[in-house]
């Protein structure tokens, strides 16, 4: 078996003593290299657990781990934020300089990189993310999807094993939420990165290798996108959807054509159609 | 009620460095009943012409006319001209601030001076409308899910009874049930006569519900017209940097592929389109 790379074990979380479970005894591993996309509608536990992936918030009961070592124990605080790092919703709320070099050096400077490693490092983790001829720019002055990609490479730059995305797209327009995905594909597919994508569009989570599906603090689902997306009413019940060329192979099939369930894109479902004509 | 644009501009910081141009020469009219989305790349100005549709901002040059009349003339009755027209903000569960969801929606009617029955009326009758369940009522609106918060600001709006809505990206952050329940508050809305002004990137919603389209490119209205006629220059919106729905979409990959297909907004015309293709080549 591949190695873990995040794991969660019998993982509960409150957030009061006493108070009702956010997180219910899930068990979850990601392999390297994996992208899985988390779905569940608000108040599922989804950004619960994201949290709980990366150490800012430490299990009720159980453990988990980042590359092996258990969040729970203060001494491996600074290794595991190098290792696992996190992109939020709103690219407002992330960027702390007045220039995106001194962004992407902040989480260096807190880990302690030497002076002259960074420069090296910042460029790298810019043109990683197509921001490089941004450097000299100051971030206000950049499009929401800009904003995120240069979130990500201040992560990229501290060279870490997962990137852990909770709705990092959903504030975004259509364009920058194809720019920010695409960028975190190719990081997935090209320097082996572990990605959690958490999102409400269901057509970003056919695009991933897996879907884990959440609801009321439990794991419903974990499969294929295919798997997953058959179960188009469990789906619905959960105030989830299915990805729209899903939902039209579900009508082409029912009038008797002959359309693949792999067919989840407007490609795909282009070549279906075309074949059974 | 019908609300005419004429000639209308807009300049940011005018006079400063930073001069530029918001809007140019906007030219149209919001005819009485319609649900007409305004869809544009970020940055192109929907925001900026909503605000002007009930004189929060005021143009540079040129008017806004809401049944004829100026809402930004000094003799006109400004605060009663717009208050007929209501603004939904982006993310507008930010501005909730009163103890109860029944006290959040009473603030406005009771600003206009509404008092006892007429005023529980007004705050009953806008909370039926956005379809929540009756014990939220007198719940906090903090202990409510974000899309239960986004509809009662939305029922905040709604209690000024305007005649015309203006909804600034109202499904953004939803996860897809809060997204398709509010879509159907919407039509529903529509339905009743409120005339609405929906700004949206989701292009496969605005197919389904929209009754004219207006497209905003740099400040400028760049088309006008039904979805169906919107959505078949597609090449024109992409250069935009603007999406079509994804049934358009497909229709495109297939008439590349050499079917003989029309530009479909629902998949029940796809599957019609599909099976009519089939036809023809079946007898061919």
């Amino acid at each position: 078996m591949e190695e873990a790379i995040l794991q969660a074990k019998n993982v509960s979380y409150a957030y009061e003593e006493g108070e009702g479970l956010a997180i219910s005894d899930i068990n979850l591993s990601f392999r390297r290299g994996e992208m899985t996309a988390i779905l569940g509608h608000n108040g599922s536990g989804k950004s619960t657990l994201a949290k709980l992936l990366n150490g800012l918030y430490i299990p009720t009961a159980g453990t988990v781990t980042v590359c092996g070592m258990d969040t729970a124990l203060d001494d491996n605080t600074w290794e595991i934020r190098k290792k696992a790092g996190m992109v939020f919703q709103n690219p407002d709320n992330q960027l702390v300089a007045s220039i995106v070099r001194d962004d992407v050096a902040f989480g260096l400077e807190n880990i302690g990189v030497p002076t002259e490693e960074m420069p090296a490092r910042i460029e790298a983790a810019l043109r990683a993310v197509g921001m490089l001829d941004f450097i000299d720019r100051a971030p206000h002055m950049l499009s929401g999807g800009q904003k995120q990609r240069i979130a990500i490479a201040g992560i990229l730059a501290m060279q870490p094993q997962a990137l852990i995305l909770d709705e990092a797209t959903a504030m975004l327009d259509p364009k920058g939420r194809e720019e920010v995905f695409s960028i975190v594909e190719k990081l997935n597919r090209e320097q082996g990165i572990t990605v959690v994508w958490i999102t409400h569009f269901m057509e970003e989570a056919a695009r991933c290798g897996r879907v884990v599906v959440m609801d009321g603090g439990h794991i419903v689902m974990d499969g294929e996108p295919q798997e997953v997306f058959t179960r188009a009413e469990d789906m619905r019940r959960m105030r989830l959807d299915v990805p729209p060329m899903v939902a039209l192979g579900d009508l082409l099939r029912s009038r008797g054509m002959k359309i693949s369930r792999d067919a989840m894109d407007i490609d795909s479902m282009a070549r279906e159609v075309l074949k059974w004509l | 009620m019908a609300i005419t644009i004429e000639h209308l501009y807009h300049v940011y910081q005018q006079g400063s460095p930073f001069q530029s141009d918001a809007l140019e020469d906007i030219d149209f009219t919001i005819e009485n009943g319609d649900l007409l989305a305004l869809i544009g790349h970020t940055g192109s100005g929907k925001s900026t012409l909503a605000q002007h549709l009930n004189g929060l901002l005021k143009p540079t040059s040129g008017r806004v006319l809401v049944d004829g009349q100026n809402i930004n003339a000094k003799e006109a009755d400004r605060k009663a001209l717009r208050q007929r027209v209501g603004l939904l903000f982006q993310y507008a569960e930010y501005q909730l601030f009163e103890e109860t969801v029944y006290k959040d929606i009473a603030f406005g009617p009771k600003n206009q001076g509404l008092t006892g029955k007429e005023l529980d009326h007004r705050v009953r009758r806008a909370f039926a409308r956005v379809h929540l369940p009756q014990e939220v009522l007198e719940k906090s609106p903090f202990e409510l899910s974000g899309g239960q918060m986004r509809r009662v600001a939305l029922a905040g709006v709604v209690a000024m009874e305007p005649e015309v809505l203006v909804l600034d990206e109202p499904i953004a952050g939803l996860d897809p049930k809060g997204r398709d329940e509010l879509m159907e508050v919407i039509s529903d809305l529509h339905r009743g006569g409120v005339t609405i002004v929906l700004i949206s990137h989701n292009m496969d919603d605005v197919a389904r519900i929209a009754t004219r389209v207006a497209v905003l490119d740099k400040g400028r209205l760049a088309m006008l017209g039904t979805p169906r006629e919107i959505f078949s220059r597609g090449d024109e919106l992409e250069a935009m940097g603007l999406d079509v729905p994804q049934t358009v979409q497909l229709c495109r990959k297939l008439r590349a592929g050499g079917v003989d297909m029309p530009d479909c907004l629902t998949n029940e015309e796809v599957c019609a389109a599909i099976l009519a293709a089939r036809g023809r080549t079946a007898h061919a």
